[in-house]
């Protein structure tokens, strides 16, 4: 008899059988439809293993899955190190040519602070709120970074709707897009901005991580880290690091992030209405962040002679490059000879700076 | 009169479509950019002939390199 009470086969709850039919499914649009398999893929198999009855894995002070989220999320640790790779990874050039574009990723924000009021009138605390509406930054580290700090036990929803709504930004966005801009509007060519030099781009990341960090100092274990990884980049002297920035480091800690975000979501946790509640508020805020960006360009376009195309005010929502190629696409189809990508990503990676502000915000005044 | 042929944005050659001697129409796609992992097709901006290409497969270019000359 003790045999058969130690076999998990006979403590299966129905909520966990639920829950393995969600982690096949994450499996499924991985690998099928390839929706952020690097991310999904570890988030799947994570949320069936830690469905699976009597394991402990995520027992505190004794489970590996335990220790990989307590380690590496709840010391934010992994965030911080993804963002070194993003940094070694992004380029500041299409930002720094057209800096006035860092407004469409400040507007797209809005997305973020809309859905924070909209979550507290549905009845979530402000510190849930904060973190149902960073889904609306579409940037999964920043989600994650910001949920195990205000609302741990709702990580695993959250983490799970900013990457999948981010793998379906290609669906989510153009019709709001095609919504708020006419056809001419649509097939603007914009002016290129000046070249950029490489000094300017060593200066950058320095200035930025001083500036940023001095006024939002909760914001700083992300910029830094991004800062530094983008001065490795532009240094050009520490390829080495740049290049373990941007692979093997980024592989390592991606598994870890993963299967970590998806040990998080047990039957409790996650089979309650309030999750139903957080992704339809996470579609929400990726929707107004689009919407802002592209009427502020809108705006911006009353004020000057050298028009700026709306499309790639939808690309402030960070998303990278997701929302850029988006708007390249968009662009494309109104005018074919019309290439947007570049420029939509001075916003787009302005958008990842103004989430983690945002985020910043949150911290400084929720904790 | 011979026109050159620009790339429209920064990225990789991913595919030359024609040869130098083609005769190209407006708006035939001769080259496709690999940029941010999307492929951008750059069309000849005049009818004519190809009698240069500067690039081939793999390379990398910057916005407004001259990839090949239309006469």
């Amino acid at each position: 008899m003790a045999v058969l009470e130690h076999m998990g086969i006979f403590a299966v709850t129905p909520g966990m059988v639920v829950m393995w039919l969600i982690s096949l499914t994450l499996i499924y649009l991985a690998i099928s439809k390839k929706y952020e398999p690097l991310l999904l893929l570890p988030i799947g198999f994570g949320i069936l293993i830690a469905n699976l009855p009597l394991t402990h894995l995520m027992e505190p002070g004794e489970g590996l899955f335990w220790r990989f989220y307590h380690y590496g999320i709840e010391w934010e640790v992994i965030p911080p190190l993804i963002f070194l790779g993003l940094g070694a990874l992004t380029d500041f050039g299409p930002l720094l040519s057209q800096p006035r574009l860092i407004f469409l990723g400040a507007a797209a924000q809005a997305g973020v602070y809309i859905t924070f009021f909209a979550a507290t009138s549905f009845g979530f605390t402000l510190e849930e709120a904060a973190t149902i509406g960073i889904i609306g930054g579409a940037d999964g580290p920043t989600t994650i970074f910001l949920a195990a700090k205000l609302a741990p036990h709702l990580l695993g929803a959250c983490a799970v709707a900013a990457y999948s709504y981010m793998a379906l930004v290609p669906i989510i966005q153009p019709p709001v897009m095609r919504l708020l801009t006419t056809g001419n509007e649509r097939r603007i060519r914009m002016k290129k901005g000046r070249k950029i030099g490489a000094r300017e781009k060593l200066f950058f990341p320095i200035a930025a991580s001083v500036v940023v960090i001095l006024l939002v100092p909760a914001s700083a274990p992300l910029i830094s880290m991004f800062m530094l990884g983008n001065l490795f980049r532009e240094s050009k002297v520490v390829e080495r690091l740049t290049d373990a920035a941007q692979n093997s480091l980024m592989n390592i800690v991606t598994i870890f992030l993963g299967l970590s975000v998806g040990a998080t979501m047990n039957a409790g946790n996650f089979l309650r209405t309030e999750v139903i509640f957080i992704f339809f508020l996470g579609l929400f805020a990726f929707m107004i962040g689009t919407a802002t960006g592209v009427i502020l360009a809108k705006i911006m376009n009353l004020f000057t002679s050298n028009k700026i195309n709306p499309l790639i005010g939808g690309a402030g929502v960070s998303a990278v490059p997701m929302a850029a190629r988006v708007v390249q696409r968009m662009g494309a189809e109104a005018d074919k000879k019309n290439h947007l990508l570049m420029f939509a990503m001075g916003p787009n990676i302005a958008g990842v700076i103004g989430t983690v502000i945002a985020a910043g915000i949150f911290l400084t005044l929720l904790k | 009169m011979a026109q050159e042929v620009l790339a429209a944005l920064s990225g990789n050659i991913w595919k030359v479509c024609m040869e130098v001697g083609d005769s190209v129409e407006e708006d035939d796609e001769i080259f496709v950019v690999e940029a941010l992992k999307m492929e951008i097709p750059i069309y000849a901006p005049c009818d004519g002939t190809i009698s240069e290409i500067r690039v081939k497969k793999g390379d990398a270019v910057e916005e407004d390199d001259v990839l090949a000359v239309i006469d």
